[in-house]
């Protein structure tokens, strides 16, 4: 028999319940109680993390050695549901003005969270798989949930056929894995693997595919292609959904994967790591200058924000494995911020989306203006913003670990990368305004905003806590 | 042994074949009926690897389901085929540099065939375990208890897959009256019926 | 490969599908060597009450039919699960009787909500 033991899943049982049991409340009442469900499933969301706070944090794993919970699960999975939030509290109002608002999508936000929760947990190749497509499906069905609109199905089928074609390759590596080493199983894996002298090629070509398919799900060059069509073209709710929560689970899942049963061979995947972080970094850099499109330019700007979490996995030692936990944290917030920004960009109802929108804002909408450079200076690494911390530690651990190269062309593509965010505040405080935005800002973007502005400016003051945690959980992979 | 040796050529052949014909078959109706013959060649195989179930599974849910999905999908798009395929040769080549790819690939794996060492003593081998007992059963043995995680979020996956299929394609249509069988049986006569006599050429 | 005992189990379909195959291929062989040939353009043409066809007889499919499949297929690969749990369930005891009755209470709850919102109905 196996051992049983429910306690770990807690929060991902109950949000399951949640999901079902407010689907059917929906369908029973219909589209118009849209809103009330969001807010329900921001709330079961709350519970689950009190329930996550409630458990014990040491390293448990359960279920036939299918599920692990720890310090870092534990810490992931928090900025999971605190992503999940977020993104219901800025979507709810942007959902009734497309004419969007249908209450599954909540519903599907809460299954694609039990998912992303399940990958940061998965402590085997298939319950890895399973976490992923239970993600995945929700996050293609939202992709193209405007269905009405052309480009929004069309991301909803880019992102489904590539999305697909990455699975394979996974499943193509796992099987390979499984071929060579004999398991599926993290702590066998790492067992056959410690103390080779010759790494076996059927393992190394596993570990390939694994990484290929991965690497779609963090769209990191050269998987990257699918990010700025589905960026554009799904509602700009699911974009910020896409930007803020599912790279938190995979990097999870990636860090996870790549420190417990792959560390013996940090040599092999160490290289392919470091070419697809660099080529994130660059692509992310200068093919965001010639963007017009908002949601296109934050989609090239996440591919470079990729690269930069990526040099602190290639690193390998606990050091960069908490700066990449830090910096994912504050990237989601800069991020969460921005679209409270660009979700608020509409003219007469009908959503803007281009940059020379923003013209002249500091003028119409000063509050917002500032707050929008307050990300854009974050986003560039300019101290004392949580951004610049967020580069910086990553940096030191590439230099303390003698990558040289990789850090000196972060900081060299990070100052490419200023040029077009530090564009966007050129042209809002510096063009013509035009026309100011809608004013109905609902109340919970204002919230977002405000404790988006607030983070990033505070947190030079009182780093410590937040650094400590991030370093504590990544720390537990190690050991 | 040469019973096993030719079925598995023959299974692999027309598998083979019908996969290529899947990708070059002008009539994408042809191309569904390829894809059922690439799967029944796959059962095949899977019957001679003694995984009797995913052979049996393949031909109920692929043939049986998913390739009558396939044929509805492409009776159901009004594209032009031969328009859609005219821009498709310009991607051989690179089709061809990934196939070489991935043939060195598998080439150099074969070439250097090497497990880790004490495979053996990793792998759960599930027919050993269950000596005696058909595939299917041993299979049953394992997926309720051993694997229960991995079936309960199959579970919801496929869960997300209806809301998924309703969520994209469901409309409702407006003004269509459909029958309610309820209403119909609770209607009461007299509230409806009304009995009149009338005197002849007088009217009502 | 399976065992030899296993494989000979299958022998009869294996035959089958040979039969099968050579009557088929023979029953067209056959055609083709002893029936007349006499091809006309006329012969291929569509017929269509005397005039000239009117459309391609291709129609586009509701995207009903669509749904219907889909939603088949879910409930198809459901009943997958269910055939190994029906034979093992001996075995397997009350934990895995309750591990399948939580499987089909989502699905159970799937199908309420599907139900509800009229992706059953035709009209």
């Amino acid at each position: 028999m196996i051992d049983f033991n429910l306690v770990p899943l807690l929060p991902e049982l109950f949000l399951a319940m949640a999901a079902m049991g407010l689907l059917i409340v929906g369908v029973a009442h219909g589209n118009s109680v849209t809103p009330v469900i969001c807010w329900a499933c921001a709330a079961a969301l709350v519970v689950a993390s009190f329930l996550l706070f409630g458990m014990s944090w040491e390293k448990q794993i359960v279920l036939n050695g299918m599920f692990v919970f720890d310090n870092f699960a534990g810490f992931m999975k928090l900025l999971i549901i605190l992503g999940l939030i977020t993104t219901l509290a800025l979507s709810v109002k942007y959902l009734e003005q497309e004419r969007i608002s249908r209450f599954e999508y909540p519903v599907l936000i809460v299954l694609a969270g039990i998912g992303m929760m399940m990958m940061v947990s998965a402590s085997n190749l298939l319950a890895l798989y399973m976490g992923l497509e239970l993600q995945s499906l929700s996050l293609y069905v939202l992709a193209a949930f405007n269905r009405n609109s052309l480009r929004s199905a069309e991301a909803g089928i880019k992102y489904f056929v590539l999305g697909a074609l990455s699975s394979g390759m996974l499943l193509f590596g796992i099987s390979l894995i499984y071929g060579f080493t004999g398991s599926i199983d993290f702590g066998v894996i790492r067992g056959a693997l410690e103390g080779l002298e010759a790494i076996p090629f059927g393992v190394t070509f596993g570990l390939v595919f694994i990484l290929a398919g991965l690497a779609f799900k963090i769209s990191a060059v050269p998987f990257h292609m699918w990010t700025p069509d589905v960026y554009q073209g799904a509602p700009t709710c699911v974009t910020a959904l896409f930007a803020i929560v599912p790279k938190v689970a995979a990097i999870g899942l990636l860090m996870r994967l790549l420190y417990e049963p792959f560390l013996p061979v940090h040599d092999q995947w160490m290289q392919i790591i470091y070419f697809v972080s660099l080529g994130s970094m660059v692509l992310g850099a200068f093919a965001a200058i010639a963007q017009a499109n908002i949601k296109r330019l934050l989609a090239y700007s996440s591919i470079g924000n990729m690269g930069y979490a990526l040099i602190g996995i290639v690193v390998g030692t606990p050091e960069g494995a908490g700066a990449v936990v830090l910096y994912i944290l504050i990237y989601m917030v800069m991020t969460a911020g921005v679209f409270a920004i660009v979700l608020g960009m509409r003219r007469d109802g009908i959503a803007a989306e281009d940059i020379s929108d923003l013209s002249g804002l500091s003028k119409t909408n000063p509050i917002q203006a500032y707050a929008m450079a307050i990300f854009m200076f974050s986003m560039s690494g300019i101290p004392p913003l949580a951004g610049f911390f967020g580069k910086l530690f990553i940096f030191q651990a590439a230099v303390s670990a003698e990558f040289y190269v990789l850090a000196t062309l972060g900081i060299m593509t990070s100052v490419v990368a200023a040029y077009y965010y530090l564009k966007i505040i050129k042209v809002m405080f510096f063009d013509e305004s035009i026309e100011a935005f809608d004013k109905d800002i609902p109340f919970a973007r204002r919230v977002v905003l405000f404790v988006a502005v607030a983070f990033l400016l505070v947190f030079v003051i009182r780093p410590e806590a937040i650094v400590e945690s991030a370093q504590n959980a990544a720390a537990v992979l190690f050991t | 042994m040469i019973v096993q040796a030719f079925a598995f050529y023959l299974f692999a052949g027309i598998l083979t074949v019908s996969a290529l014909m899947v990708i070059t078959a002008r009539n994408p109706v042809h191309s569904v009926l390829f894809l059922v013959l690439a799967f029944f060649n796959a059962a095949g195989l899977f019957v001679m690897l003694g995984a009797e179930f995913i052979a049996l599974i393949l031909v109920i849910v692929y043939v049986g389901a998913v390739a009558v999905l396939f044929l509805f999908v492409v009776m159901m798009l009004d594209i032009n085929f031969s328009d859609m395929r005219k821009g498709a040769m310009q991607y051989v080549p690179i089709g061809m540099v990934i196939g070489a790819v991935l043939l060195t690939e598998l080439v150099m794996l074969y070439g250097t065939w090497q497990f880790v060492p004490g495979r053996e003593q990793n792998i759960a081998d599930p027919v050993a375990a269950f000596a005696g007992q058909n595939n299917t059963e041993a299979l049953g043995q394992l997926i309720y208890t051993n694997y229960i995680f991995a079936f309960q979020t199959a579970g919801l996956i496929l869960f997300v897959a209806m809301i998924g299929a309703i969520v994209l394609t469901h409309r409702t249509r407006a003004g269509v009256r459909k029958q309610a069988v309820s209403d119909q049986q609770a209607r009461n006569p007299a509230d409806v019926l009304e009995i009149q006599k009338i005197t002849p050429k007088t009217g009502v | 490969m399976a065992s030899q005992d296993f494989l000979i189990a299958y022998l009869p379909i294996l035959i089958f599908m040979a039969v099968a195959s050579v009557i088929s291929v023979a029953m067209i062989a056959g055609s083709l060597l002893a029936g007349p040939r006499k091809p006309d353009a006329e012969k291929l043409s569509a017929y269509e009450c005397g005039f000239d066809a009117f459309s391609d007889a291709r129609n586009k499919f509701d995207v009903r039919f669509y749904l219907v499949t889909l939603l088949f297929i879910i409930f198809d690969l459901e009943i997958a699960f269910l055939f190994p749990w029906a034979i093992a369930l001996g075995d397997i005891g009350v934990f895995g009787f309750w591990s399948m009755m939580v499987f089909l209470a989502v699905l159970t709850v799937g199908f309420v909500y599907e139900w509800k919102k009229g992706g059953l109905e035709w009209e």
